[in-house]
Parts: structure tokens; sequence; C-alpha cells
């Protein structure tokens, strides 16, 4: 498989999206593609695009699925806004991509799938590979499925099983347009298919077709070459938000000392999270299924209260059944994480799209005076560390944590440097000792206003928790007006005070000026990527992204001085905005918000901040 | 008496009823069912002989949810109908505490009645206390899924028009695996059943027909009164007939595939014909039976009705985290990490 001699074009990051029937496993397709980007040292983002649906009609625009990732020499920090290089392998996957494809692009098309009904279903009048609506495009259209079965036809292979194989066909086709080496990427599926040789040995038959008949007919001009990142030393993995979000609870656990208990009830975009640890019983997860989303968070209380790393997790409407249950946990003041993989909403809403509109309901959607600690992770692979963050915090201060997550971090994925679990934050819960003399359920450290985790099991601490007001420090039921006033402001202060133990805001940029753009949790990638644009042609921005909500970082009013305006970007009406409002009310703030279920565009973003920077 | 369970660490000093009571003013009414029944827990679990730090109380809201803040063990006190979801966390959490949920027929059967169901068919090891007087005490007088139809309350001033649960009926619908009935006017009775729902691995539901003295007085009147609770109160034994009556002469038989009140001593019927309890039974067919009866043509009946061997949740939890231990090449979080496709970048 020597090389021949090609032009070849280098590009610093590349936007491909693999879109088909939800049947064609355009899945599994861009995951492979993706390792492969990975392994040749290509730093990542990826980003799946599939229907509400399990399996919408066939060959209709609601049945298709996608697969977008971005692979760059340089940090990739988007899946990328415009596609430069598409996999279409069914008219309606082309109808419904297009406008999301760059003028230009390179599009490769399954021509076999295109017959008058299909080109109907997908609400085509005409042929589009004919009516000349694609002729800005680099079109290669190729017959795949009958070139599949064409190559298998000597295989012994049903019908069905060989058609079902023309992903690898097109698969084949951009290993050559990129300039992949295809025998590490057999190396790959001989590792990936271990225990299935028979689908190694047709995948590779497969894929070197393809490869073979992009390289005859001479698919590009120039092939594309991204060559690899210049990354940080170490050890790397993809991850996606939701794997690493349980794998940062599993490592909090073990660094605590406290089983983890994860009680969930299934909820798009957040199952994964629960399928993940129901895989790690070996590392002693306990992980229940309850019946209902209030049945998760109450058996989490329950586990809190016995001593485990209590964890639940779930969406936007989950969140809302839960609310109820984080006032017990404030009340009795027990650890309790809530991860909330946030989704378009009100009510079912937008199940398999992204949003950041839970933050009010996560800062305020409970009675009482009833503050948690609430902070964001803002890319798929940190979810890891803020998962972990949010256990250490609820845990050594003794209160639920809400960490927000969204679908579209939840189901992305990115290259995580993986990190060793001794350099990984000590966590020191406030575990009581047994015959403690002194021990009062709500008595408190005077520093921190945390009272002690008294384990059920323990000699000499029995007592008892609950939803009512309990008397400060002794905790026995109390309806005393003075004592509920008291009890109120132990709490707000005791979470207040955790913001003297969270890292202060940073600032990308000039610490004062013009514009300073704010964002927080899911939107990091865009809203930095627009920033670094902007700066790049010279102009003064600067970009505080916020993964501490509740408390807010110390310095945050501090920074806000230092700027003429302060734009907040958020993909919702305008919460984390107005809750700046209510926390720092000398500041002007602008906003810039978008509820669409979709990530902000980078261009949408550098048009507003050039408009308030031309501003006088 | 004999004890089976040993997942739990035994006390190895003999406890008393001191051992258990709290300095909480108790503050149900006077004349409460409640009362006895606490009477009965604080007597019990000095019998049961867990260490005092090993039992755990868990409530959600209403009259009877108020317990564990007269029981000197570890509790807590929950939020409304949620006591068997926080019970349930509680027991898998930690498989060494003898968990003990109180609770009522609101509670559990209305806003709860989702967790109630789950707890039971997936057999928890849990034992829970459920306070059956009929009404909602707490709210002042509004009917419960359990308060006969037609009954006048504050919610229903023309008579309910909604059919009532049986419990024990609920149970075995749900695959329960112990179930027993109890008046709250009979500690013995009482503590009995509760030590063998100690015994027994799995949910175990006690319902205890307690009397709201303000109200919903004497509902339960008609079957545990003073005057006709010879005649309409069986009270089961394991292994012996099943008799009731002034002097045990009336008992159950099994006609065809119906339960019938015969008479000892009339028609040749000997007690022979009568049919003998086995809580063991895994087959809850003649549980179900016994459970659904009721005056005035049968009695209702009473003690441990259902206490079949399954496996319980919490055995089975355990169980898979030692296989997946033995057998997984994931020994801590830093396998996990390095696990799968990784590269190094040098």
């Amino acid at each position: 498989m020597a090389k021949k001699k090609r032009n070849v074009v280098e590009k610093e990051s590349v936007v491909v999206k693999f879109v088909g029937d939800s049947g064609d496993g355009m899945q599994l397709t861009g995951d492979m593609f993706s390792e492969v980007a990975a392994l040749e040292g290509n730093d990542l983002a990826t980003f799946p695009d599939f229907p509400a649906e399990i399996r919408a009609p066939q060959n209709t625009i609601a049945g298709v699925s996608g697969f977008q990732m971005h692979m760059g020499s340089s940090k990739i920090f988007t899946t990328g806004d415009l596609v430069d290089v598409l996999v279409a392998m069914n008219p309606a996957s082309l109808k419904s991509n297009l406008k999301w494809v760059k003028k230009g692009a390179t599009i490769l098309i399954d021509t076999d799938a295109f017959d008058p009904k299909t080109i109907e279903k997908a609400g085509y009048k005409q042929d589009p590979l004919q009516d000349h609506s694609v002729d800005s495009f680099n079109m290669i259209k190729a017959p795949m499925t009958t070139l599949t079965k064409e190559c298998l036809k000597d295989r012994g292979i049903d019908n069905k099983t060989a058609e079902r194989s023309k992903n690898m066909f097109a698969l084949g086709m951009l290993f050559y347009i990129f300039n992949r080496d295809l025998k590490s990427s057999f190396t790959y599926f001989e590792k990936r298919f271990k225990k299935k040789p028979e689908i190694v040995e047709i995948n590779k038959i497969v894929l070197q077709a393809g490869y073979n008949y992009a390289e005859t007919i001479e698919a590009l001009e120039s092939v594309i070459q991204v060559s690899p990142a210049k990354m940080e030393k170490g050890r790397y993995r993809n991850i996606t938000g939701n794997v690493a979000t349980a794998w940062g609870l599993l490592a909090a656990s073990e660094k605590s000392g406290r089983p983890l208990f994860l009680g969930s009830y299934p909820i798009t975009p957040a199952t994964e999270i629960l399928m993940e640890l129901a895989k790690h019983k070996s590392l002693g997860a306990k992980v229940f299924q309850a019946e209902d989303e209030i049945a998760g968070i109450c058996s989490a209380i329950g586990a809190s209260y016995t001593g485990s790393l209590a964890c639940t997790s779930t969406s936007g409407p989950g969140l809302s059944l839960k609310c109820e249950a984080i006032g017990l946990a404030v009340m009795t003041e027990l650890p309790l994480v809530i991860v909330d993989v946030q989704r378009g909403g009100p009510s079912t809403g937008l199940p398999t799209k992204s949003e950041q509109s839970d933050l009010y309901q996560a800062l305020f959607g409970r009675n009482g005076e009833c503050p948690v600690i609430v902070i964001a992770a803002s890319t798929s692979e940190n979810c890891f560390n803020y998962a972990y963050e949010a256990a250490k915090l609820s845990m050594e201060h003794m209160t639920p944590c809400i960490l927000l997550t969204d679908g579209y971090l939840g189901f992305g994925s990115a290259l995580f440097k993986i990190p060793k679990m001794a350099d990984m934050p000590p966590i020191n819960p406030p575990i009581a000792e047994a015959n403690d003399p002194d021990f009062k359920p709500y008595r408190r450290d005077p520093e921190t206003l945390v009272r002690q985790w008294a384990i059920p099991g323990t000699e000499g601490l029995r007592h008892r928790i609950g939803g009512l007001e309990k008397e400060d420090i002794i905790g026995t039921v109390s309806m005393d007006p003075v004592n509920h006033q008291k009890m109120v402001d132990l709490r707000n202060a005791k979470v207040d005070k955790i913001a003297d133990f969270i890292p202060l805001q940073e600032v990308d940029g000039d610490p004062s000026g013009k514009l300073l753009v704010v964002s927080w949790g899911g939107t990091f990638g865009a809203v930095h990527s627009a920033v670094k644009e902007v700066q790049d042609k010279g102009r003064k921005v600067s970009h505080a992204h916020f993964n501490y909500i509740m408390p807010l970082p110390k310095n945050t009013g501090e920074i806000f001085s230092g700027f003429k305006n302060i734009l907040v970007c958020e993909l919702n009406s305008g919460q984390f905005v107005n809750y700046l409002r209510m926390r720092h009310p000398k500041h002007d703030y602008y906003q810039f918000n978008k509820v669409q279920g979709l990530p902000f565009m980078i261009n949408e973003l550098t048009d507003k901040f050039n408009q308030l920077l031309e501003e006088k | 008496m004999d004890f089976v369970n040993m997942t739990v660490e035994r006390s190895n000093v003999q406890l008393t009823k001191a051992d258990f009571e709290s300095d909480q003013m108790v503050k149900w009414c006077p004349g409460c069912g409640a009362h006895a029944i606490l009477s009965a827990v604080e007597r019990v679990f000095p019998k049961i002989g867990y260490r005092k730090e090993n039992f755990c109380m868990v409530s959600g809201i209403g009259c009877s949810s108020r317990f564990p803040y007269y029981v000197n063990t570890y509790g807590i006190h929950g939020i409304h109908g949620r006591a068997a979801a926080i019970g349930t966390g509680v027991k898998i959490a930690n498989p060494k505490l003898s968990t003990w949920i109180a609770t009522g027929d609101g509670d559990s059967l209305a806003i709860g009645g989702n967790h109630f169901i789950h707890i039971i068919r997936r057999n928890v090891d849990v034992n829970i206390l459920l306070f059956n007087n009929q009404i909602y005490g707490l709210t002042k007088g509004q009917y419960s899924p359990t308060t006969p139809m037609g009954k006048v309350t504050k919610t229903s001033p023309q008579g309910t028009i909604e059919h009532p649960f049986n419990i024990g009926e609920l149970v075995m619908g749900a695959q329960g695996t112990f179930f027993a009935r109890v008046p709250d006017n009979n500690i013995n009775l009482m503590t009995e059943a509760m030590f063998e729902a100690a015994k027994h691995d799995g949910t175990s539901i006690i319902e205890i027909m307690q009397n709201c003295i303000i109200y919903a007085d004497k509902a339960h009147a008609d079957v545990t009164g003073k005057e006709v609770k010879d005649e309409n109160m069986l009270v089961l034994k394991n292994g012996e007939p099943m008799l009731f009556g002034k002097d045990h002469k009336k008992g159950l038989r099994l006609n065809g595939t119906r339960l019938e009140v015969v008479e000892i001593g009339k028609k040749g019927i000997t007690v022979d014909d009568i049919l003998i309890h086995d809580q063991y039974d895994q087959d809850p067919g003649i549980h179900t039976m016994l459970a659904k009866l009721a005056p005035p043509i049968f009695p209702m009946v009473f003690g441990v009705i259902r206490s079949a061997m399954f496996p319980t949740y919490d055995d089975l939890v355990e169980e898979q985290i030692k296989f997946a231990k033995d057998t997984s090449k994931i020994k801590c979080v830093d396998d996990l990490l390095n696990s799968g496709d990784t590269w190094e970048i040098s």
C-alpha cells in the first residue's frame, strides 16, 4: 500500500459531518473516523446529532441521524459551525444539512440512495443531483451501495449485510481524502472488533475498496492533510461529557473514601451517566435505577445520610420533580450531587437539543430560603473535573451541589488528558468521630459553618434529622421564630462562605477595557473562539467564562468594574445576566441570547462583539 | 426467640427499653394508637438484639412519620410519601443497618403509592410499620386511600365515592414477601409481628390498625372492639389450624377454590378439616385470600399472614459488586482512566 505521489493541501482544521438514515450507522462511522484522527495526533471535538425518535420513517428528514467532528492541528474548542466535508448517504440527509455546509465544501454522495422515491420522501421536487442546486459544491458522487456489494460478492454474505457495510465504503473514501494511512486504521479495527474477526475482515475489504475507488477517480485534486496538533505531553483518550461526569464522581468517591451511590431515572440526555456508572460495580459503585425521578433523589438522600457520596443525574423536567427533595437535603445539611444535563424546555421541550435554561431552576427552584451550590462544566472533558469538584464541595461543606452540564457537552466528545489520581486534590468530609462527647447534629465549624457528618452505625452518635426546622446546635424540632431566622441565616452564610474555597475568576485578555464578554457553562468553546477571532484581528476584547455560579467567585465585582461594557452571552433568555444584575447591581449589562436548541455560531458572536466595540 | 439475620451486627450487651427511649416530648394526641406502637417498638428493639447504633428509622410525613424523633436510634424524617425511597437508599448504601420505616395510609398509599409498590417488588430488606387509621390526621380529617366507601369526612361531606385499598391485597399484588396485620390495642401481637418482620429477609409490611381518636375514632372497632373481637378477629399462628370465635369453635376451611367459615362439631366438622396456616408458603394464593377476608361473613385475619423466602435486592446488589470486584480488571480509578483506547503524546 505504498502511497502514490499526491498533491497534498495542508489545513489547520476541518469540520467533517456524516449524515444518513438512522439505520445507516452514521454514529459508528463518525466515531471510527474520530478515533483514527485522534490516534494520528489531531485535537478534536465531536457531536452526535440524532433524532428524538428511535427509528423515524426511513428516508425522511425526521429520520436523519448525524455525527459532526472538528479536527485540527491546533487546539479545537467547538465542533465547528459550518461543514467542510459532508458525507450524505441519502437525499433527506443532504436536504436537511445543506444549510450547514460551507460554500465550495466537498460532499460525498451515495448515488444509489437517490431514486425517485427517496427524492420525493425527502421533500425534493426534483433530483437535487440533476437540477444544479448543488453546483456550488465539490460533489463526489459514488454508487457506494453497488460498489460495496460488488466487492463482497465472493464472500458468501447476504445482500442485506453487504448493503449495511456501505458506511465503511464511505469511510474508506474519506481516509483517502484525508491522506490517512490505511494500515493504522486496520490496526484500530482489529483492536475494536477483537472478538469478531469476520467483521474485521469484511470491513477491511470494504474500506480498502472505498479507498481505492477514491484514489482511482481522483476524488480530489489535492488530498487534505491535517497534521498532528501540538498538545501538552501526556496520555490521552477520547471522552464524552456524560462519561467524564460519571468518572469524575467515581474519582471523588475513591479520593474521599466515601462509597458512591447513584439513584437515577432514565432521561435524555442524562441517561449515559446512569448507564456508565452501572458498568463500574468493580469500583464499588452502587447504582439504583429508581421507579421515578423523586425516588432517584430520595434514595440518594438516604444513602447520603448513611455516609455515601450520593448523587442523582437528570435533565430539566427531572430536576423539576426533584426540587422538594433538594430542599430536604438543604434542611438536613447532607451532601448530595445533582447533575442536570440541560436540554431544551419548558416541559418535554427539545429532549435531544441543548440549552442553558435550567439556571433559574437550579438557583431558585425550591420552596423556602433554600441555597445550594451551583457550578457548571464548560467542555466535555472538564465535566470530569467539575463532577469531582461538585462532590468535593458538597461533601466538605455538607450541602447539595447542582452541577449543570448540557446535552451538547454530555453527548459531545473531546480529547481528555488523563489525570493521575495521586494529583487530584484531597477531599476531606467532616466525619464525626465515634463517641465524641461534644457531638451535636447541628454544631458547626466556626469558620465554614459546616456541621459534622455522623454516620449511622457509629457508636455514640445516634441522632435524628429531618425536614422540620431544627434548633441550632442540638437539632431537636423547633418552631421558635428567632431560631428559624438564625438557621435560615446560617444556611445562607454557609453557602456564601464557599466563595473562600473556590478559585478566583480568570479573565482572558486585558483586565480592563471597553468590552468584557461574559459566558458560563457549555458555551465556552464558541464564545472563546469568537473572542479569539476578534482579538486576533487586533481589537481589544476580554472574556470571563464562569464555572462557579452560586456562590460567584469573590473577585467578580472587581473584574466587572474594569470594563465599560459587559456583554453576557447565554443560550436562554437572560438567566445568568439577571442573576448578575441581582448580585452585582452597580453594573450595566448587555445581553446576547439564543434559544433555538442550537449552540452559538462564532460569526453571530463576533458580529455582536464588533457592534459593541464600534459604539461610542 | 431464635434469630437468623446475620447481616446486622449484634449487641454484646443485653439492651433494654430505656436504651431506645428518646428525650423528646411525644406530641401525639392523648389516646392516639401511635403511643402503643411506639411502646411496642421500644420493647421489641432490645429483643431483636442488634447494636443500638445499627437501627435506622425512616419516615415520610404525617402523624405516623414523627416516629423517628421519639425513638433513640439513628433516624431521618423525610418528605411526604418518600419514606420508602429514602429507606431504599439507606439499606442499599448500608445493608448493615436494620432499617425501619414508619408511615401511614396517606403517606404510603396515596402520595407515596409508587415507591410503596416498588420497594415491595424489589424486596429491599426493610421493615415498614404502616399506621392505617383510614384518615389524614395531621391535616385534620380528610379521607385517605383506605377510608371505607361512603364515609363522611371533611373532604367527603356526602360520603366518599372511592373504593379503598385492601393493603394486604396490594402487598400481594406487588409480589410482597411479608405481610402481617395487627391491631394497635394488642401490644403482644404487635411486638410478635415486629420481631417476625425483623427476622424476615425482604420487605416486611406490618399493617397496624391504628385508631385516630380525633378524626376517625373507632374506625376499627367493628373488628377489634372488645365485644366483637372474638367473632371478628382470627389470629394466625404458623403451623396451627385457623380457628377463631369464643372457645375457638369456628374455623376456616377450603371448599373448592374458596374459603368458608365452619363450626367444629356441626355437620361432622372436626379440627382436622380446618386449614393449617403456612406463612412460609411461597405461593401467595391462600395468603391473598386470607388478607382479603372481612366481616360480616368472615373474620378479619391478623398476625403474620405471609413470610416467604425470596432473594433480597440489597443482597443481590452486594453479590453483583463482589462478582465485579473479583472478575474485573478495573480495580481503581487510575485503571479506569487508562482503560480502552489511549495514546501517549510526547
